[in-house]
């Protein structure tokens, strides 16, 4: 019996259902095609709640799914169905957060688009095969984000654009905590 | 060529629709990854390009081993650039393209000096990304590396090396088990997740061992976990401790109990939750122990947070099944939350409701969910119908306003299965609550009036033609019924025709008008219907005179098609035209056992209208083919059961045999299949010598040997016993098997030409009652009960003694008596006291038993029974009183 809380999916969905980063766990799914009616499934069956201030959740199909949307992101993690809902949750708010903190507070489609490395490091940095890696947002865009300069170096070797871009970022950071 | 990444820019006015990757194209993309062979790097570009490549694949795309080998081996050129987050793009493409064992190799190197690089970042990464792609050979020479990453003082790389560990477990489990020592030592960690990670992995790699486990479990509960998620998995961990060692402690307070209720006090809410989870999951568990545990559902029925009110009140559902009056404390919270804006939420807390009710709040709950039925899903509303429906049967004083309830939503929009369930459940509660039956009646007849589904119109008319006529006034349903052999398809016609010939048949004030109905029916433009109304015209007396419907006719009627439908279907399907009509009594009556998978469909009775399902072809035509060819029992007459094989041997012995039991009218049939297991022998003569001196009442007749039996291909030999007609007579017999043997040079496979004969012991073989009774199902037990009636009815009560379960109480009844179960009642909810299982079947000579046992348990582990047996004779009934009686 597998007793290790596992999650079998985490999906980014814009506002019409399409992809914007999605990861697959779970062999309950093998195909694309499978995936995408997956998706579909979840997508419809959610996209008139209003789960912007709150997480929302729903079971069906022996999936419980927990979601959260911002502007045009639709964020949803799956796990099956006699998983704590509330270690379902956790791990969205990680993944919601840190986005968020990775796109700086510009959280839409457009913006998920143009820094999907960031978004495809993020996914790798939460769940490694279904098992949970770190649910902390800012340990999670942490670790994501180090790669925009070189941690190890010191500030000299920065370009000027990258000190500044890391000021920046430090700056909306504490603006916006 | 794509366009290509624009970094962010201000200028927000373009289309809506605008994307980095519009009009992205694979053979552009693969081309752009030529840059990666460039021999002055462009980290950003090269980043790019990897973007592109993983969007396509996000996207669904997907390489051919061409291309993607050809990306792979270009990717493992970018190690040589320095930038951190190019090598951190690079590693998630590799673990995409999930290389084969020979491309592995190409980067094996790279990704070691990775893994044991300065940067931390480097170092977890390459751990995961090798782990991922490695065969078992490779991590032998990586197992050092990664048993001191275990330890490693960076949490972030522990965590890698012991989440791959997890991982590895499942492939090489031999090479992970020896890093035990390093993974005990990461469970004492001070990082919170490498505790949490070491954790899952000591486990895993203990699972087996329980006494370990044990000690784990016992070790780690005395301090507390530092990270929730670690002390979610110590809860489960602790409930399979308690689990498997429920049985050794039945006095007392439960082990580690304590623990649980502590951690309903911890400050995380997954933790809390966790808990209160596995306490209302504890076997057996009792009210005294739930009660902290509800409480704290209790609290989180009133969270802000969608996800811990569903949590909740999802855990409060199940709950309820077993302990409805520990749950009936949260009704109040549990009621506010019918109007939640989330459904699944509403629905839970409903169904819930209706389970833990009482007689005096029905009515208001039913306001209260009318409301919330018109905007909600038809998957919801079936289960909502589905608690009403155990609501009207567990308060049946209350069945007029859950009838009207169920009519009201019959009414309105709804897709065929809900409709279904509506109407099932209709039919239930006509069935079980006698008051019922004339209201529910009506409402049936009012929505076939606009039914738009053919199966349910003909289902409901079938029903009205059994129930209609035993009402007080079975005039008012005749327009209805009439109404539909104008309005509808052929198929609703017929079954309408039908219904009225019922009506004619029982009710003889409205024969003659029932006749004037039929008649308009023969002009009908269908020949279905106008054979059906010619029919039932001439068997009902078409004159027009009011007479008595004859016995026959009634029974021609509304006698049961007691054979099982797959069963007429494989005989007609068998049946050559010819001169001699197909004769219905040839087609053989047992309901085969059904296999196991169509059993472990969800717990679903056959219930409401539709009959048990059909059980699968069975052997019953072979055996009888078989029979009928030996001339020595062709004289027998029809075979009236057949057994399943009882095996005679031990597995893998020399000679296999087991024996089939056929049972005649006044003769017993023992059909021995041998299998000669030894190649170097041939058996000849083969015959079963049967002792019958413990069987007084059989006297063999006939046998017939077996002439010749070679290694390995099967043969058959019968011995016949003749016994008293139609007597249930039992007995138990010894056999042995007696034969000639020859040697088989095994190279020729020639038999030599002498033999000697031998004698082989096999084990006993018994005919016991169940023998003579055939599996034979009903579709409504209640009405076959009733139909039946009293007459022959035999009541006694037996004490069982000591038994395991309730469960094998019934099982155990059932195999003594060799009957069908009805309705699914074989199977008893666990944890209950008692349990009612009715049973059917057909005894020698075609005489119809029922049975309705009622077990109770009496003392801790004492099952009484109550036995009400019904046939249509009264020496049977006594009979099965008997097989109970010394069973």
């Amino acid at each position: 019996m597998e007793l290790c809380p596992s999650i079998k999916n985490i999906l980014l969905l814009d506002s019409e259902g399409n992809r914007v980063a999605v990861k697959y766990y779970s062999d309950d799914w093998q195909t694309n095609s499978a995936k995408e009616a997956f998706e579909r499934a979840v997508f419809t069956k959610t996209q008139k709640t209003n789960a912007r201030t709150e997480a929302e959740i729903t079971m069906f199909d022996n999936y419980i799914v927990v979601y959260k949307f911002v502007q045009d992101l639709h964020f949803f993690v799956t796990g099956g169905e006699n998983e704590n809902e509330i270690i379902l949750a956790t791990v969205l708010q990680g993944f919601f957060d840190a986005v968020g903190l990775l796109l700086r507070g510009n959280e839409d489609k457009k913006e998920a688009l143009e820094n999907l490395d960031l978004i495809l490091l993020c996914l790798d940095e939460i769940v490694d095969g279904g098992v949970i890696l770190e649910t902390d947002a800012n340990v999670i865009a942490g670790k994501v984000d180090s790669h925009s300069m070189d941690a190890g170096a010191p500030l000299s070797e920065q370009t000027i654009t990258q000190a500044l871009a890391t000021a920046r970022e430090h700056l909306t950071r504490s603006l916006l905590q | 060529m794509a366009q290509p990444l624009v970094k962010k820019d201000d200028d927000r006015d373009e289309e809506a629709d605008y994307s980095p990757f519009l009009g992205i194209e694979k053979g552009a993309v693969l081309q752009e990854a030529r840059v990666f062979n460039d021999p002055q790097l462009d980290p950003r570009r090269c980043s790019q390009v990897i973007t592109k490549l993983l969007y396509l694949l996000n996207q669904g795309e997907s390489f051919t081993k061409v291309e993607a080998t050809e990306v792979f081996f270009s990717v493992t050129k970018l190690f040589q650039s320095k930038d951190i987050g190019l090598r951190r793009m690079v590693y998630v493409m590799i673990k995409e393209l999930s290389p084969s064992a020979d491309e592995v190799i190409i980067v094996t190197s790279s990704l070691m000096k990775d893994m044991t690089s300065k940067t931390d970042m480097y170092r977890a990464n390459a751990i995961r990304v090798l782990c991922r792609i490695t065969d078992g050979t490779l991590l032998t020479q990586i197992e050092r590396y990664l048993k001191q990453a275990i330890v490693d003082k960076n949490p972030v790389v522990a965590s890698a090396a012991l989440v791959s560990g997890i991982h590895l477990l499942q492939t090489n489990p031999e090479i992970v088990k020896r890093w035990s020592n390093e993974v005990q030592e990461a469970v004492q960690s001070r990082a919170a997740l490498v505790q949490f990670h070491a954790l899952a992995l000591l486990h895993q790699i203990r699972q087996k061992d329980r006494l370990a486990v044990n000690k784990l479990v016992s070790s780690l509960t005395r301090g507390s976990a530092r990270s929730p998620l670690a002390q979610c998995l110590l809860i489960r961990y602790t409930s399979q401790v308690i689990r498997e060692s429920a049985n050794n402690t039945q006095t007392g307070d439960r082990p580690f109990y304590d623990f649980l209720e502590g951690c309903l006090r911890h400050k995380a809410e997954m933790v809390i939750f966790e808990a209160a989870r596995a306490i209302t999951e504890l076997n057996g568990v009792t009210s005294r122990e739930l009660t902290p545990a509800i409480t704290v559902l209790q609290l989180f029925l009133s969270s802000s947070k969608p996800v811990l009110r569903f949590a909740a009140v999802r855990t409060l559902n199940k709950v309820a099944m077993t302990h409805p009056t520990a749950v009936t404390n949260c009704n109040i919270d549990m009621e506010s939350l019918i109007s939640d804006q989330n459904r699944s939420i509403a629905t839970l807390a409903i169904t819930t409701l209706l389970k833990t009710g009482n007689e005096s709040s029905v009515d208001r709950l039913m306001k209260q969910i009318t409301n919330f039925m018109s905007d909600i899903a038809d998957e919801f509303k079936i289960v909502v119908v589905e608690a009403i429906r155990s609501l009207c049967l567990k308060f049946p004083l209350k069945h007029r306003s859950l009838m009207n309830f169920l009519s009201n939503i019959l009414r309105e929009e709804g897709g065929f299965e809900y409709k279904k369930a509506i109407v099932d459940s209709i039919v239930i509660l006509i069935r079980d609550i006698p008051e019922a039956k004339e209201t529910g009646l009506l409402h049936l007849c009012e929505f076939i009036e606009d039914c738009e589904f053919t199966y349910l119109s003909t289902q409901i008319l079938h029903f009205l033609g059994i129930e209609g006529p035993k009402t007080s006034d079975p005039s008012k349903y005749i327009r209805y019924i009439y109404n539909r052999v104008h309005l509808e398809n052929a198929t609703v016609r017929a079954g309408a025709v039908s219904t009225l010939a019922k009506f004619g048949a029982m009710v003889d004030g409205l024969k003659p008008r029932i006749f004037v109905l039929l008649r308009r029916c023969l002009f009908d433009t269908d020949d279905e219907v106008r054979d059906r109304a010619t029919l039932y015209l001439n068997t009902l007396g078409g004159d027009g005179a009011v007479v008595e419907t004859g016995a026959d006719v009634k029974e021609f009627l509304f006698g049961s098609l007691d054979i099982p439908l797959v069963n007429l279907e494989n005989s007609l399907k068998n049946y050559e035209a010819s001169e001699k009509p197909f004769d219905i009594n040839s087609v053989p009556k047992e309901v085969k056992t059904q296999p196991l998978t169509e059993k472990k469909a969800p717990g679903k009775k056959p219930t409401g209208l539709g009959a048990p399902p059909p059980g699968p072809p069975t052997t019953v035509d072979a055996y009888e083919k078989l029979l009928s060819s030996i001339p020595q029992f062709a004289k027998f007459g029809k075979l009236f059961k057949s057994s399943a094989p009882v095996e005679l041997t031990e597995a893998e012995t020399e000679y296999a045999v087991s024996v089939v039991k056929h049972i005649f009218d006044g003769h017993v049939v023992f059909q021995y299949n041998c299998t000669n297991t030894v190649p170097e022998q041939l058996l000849e003569n083969v015959t079963v010598i049967v002792d019958a001196s413990e069987a007084e009442e059989f006297a063999e007749v006939a046998s017939k040997p077996l002439r010749s039996l070679p290694y390995d291909s099967p043969g058959q030999t019968f011995v016949a016993f003749e016994k008293p007609d139609g007597v249930p007579a039992v007995g138990k017999f010894s056999n042995m098997l007696r034969f000639i043997v020859k040697e088989v040079d095994p190279s020729t496979g020639e038999a030599e030409e002498d033999g000697v004969e031998d004698e082989y012991q096999l084990e006993d073989l018994e005919v016991v009652a169940a023998d003579y009774i055939l599996k034979v199902g009903v579709s409504n037990f209640r009405n076959a009960w009733e139909s039946m009636g009293a007459d022959f009815e035999r009541v006694d009560e037996y004490g069982l003694g000591p038994r395991d379960s309730l469960a094998e109480a019934v099982n155990a009844v059932i195999d003594l008596l060799g009957m069908q179960p009805c309705e699914g009642t074989e199977a008893v909810p666990p944890n209950s006291r008692s349990h009612t299982c009715l049973l059917s079947g057909v005894y020698i000579g075609n005489v119809k038993v029922l049975v309705r046992l009622q077990f109770g348990l009496d003392g801790p582990k004492e099952v009484a029974m109550k036995l009400a047996v019904r046939s249509e004779d009264e020496i049977v009934s006594d009979a099965i009183h008997e097989i109970v009686a010394s069973g």
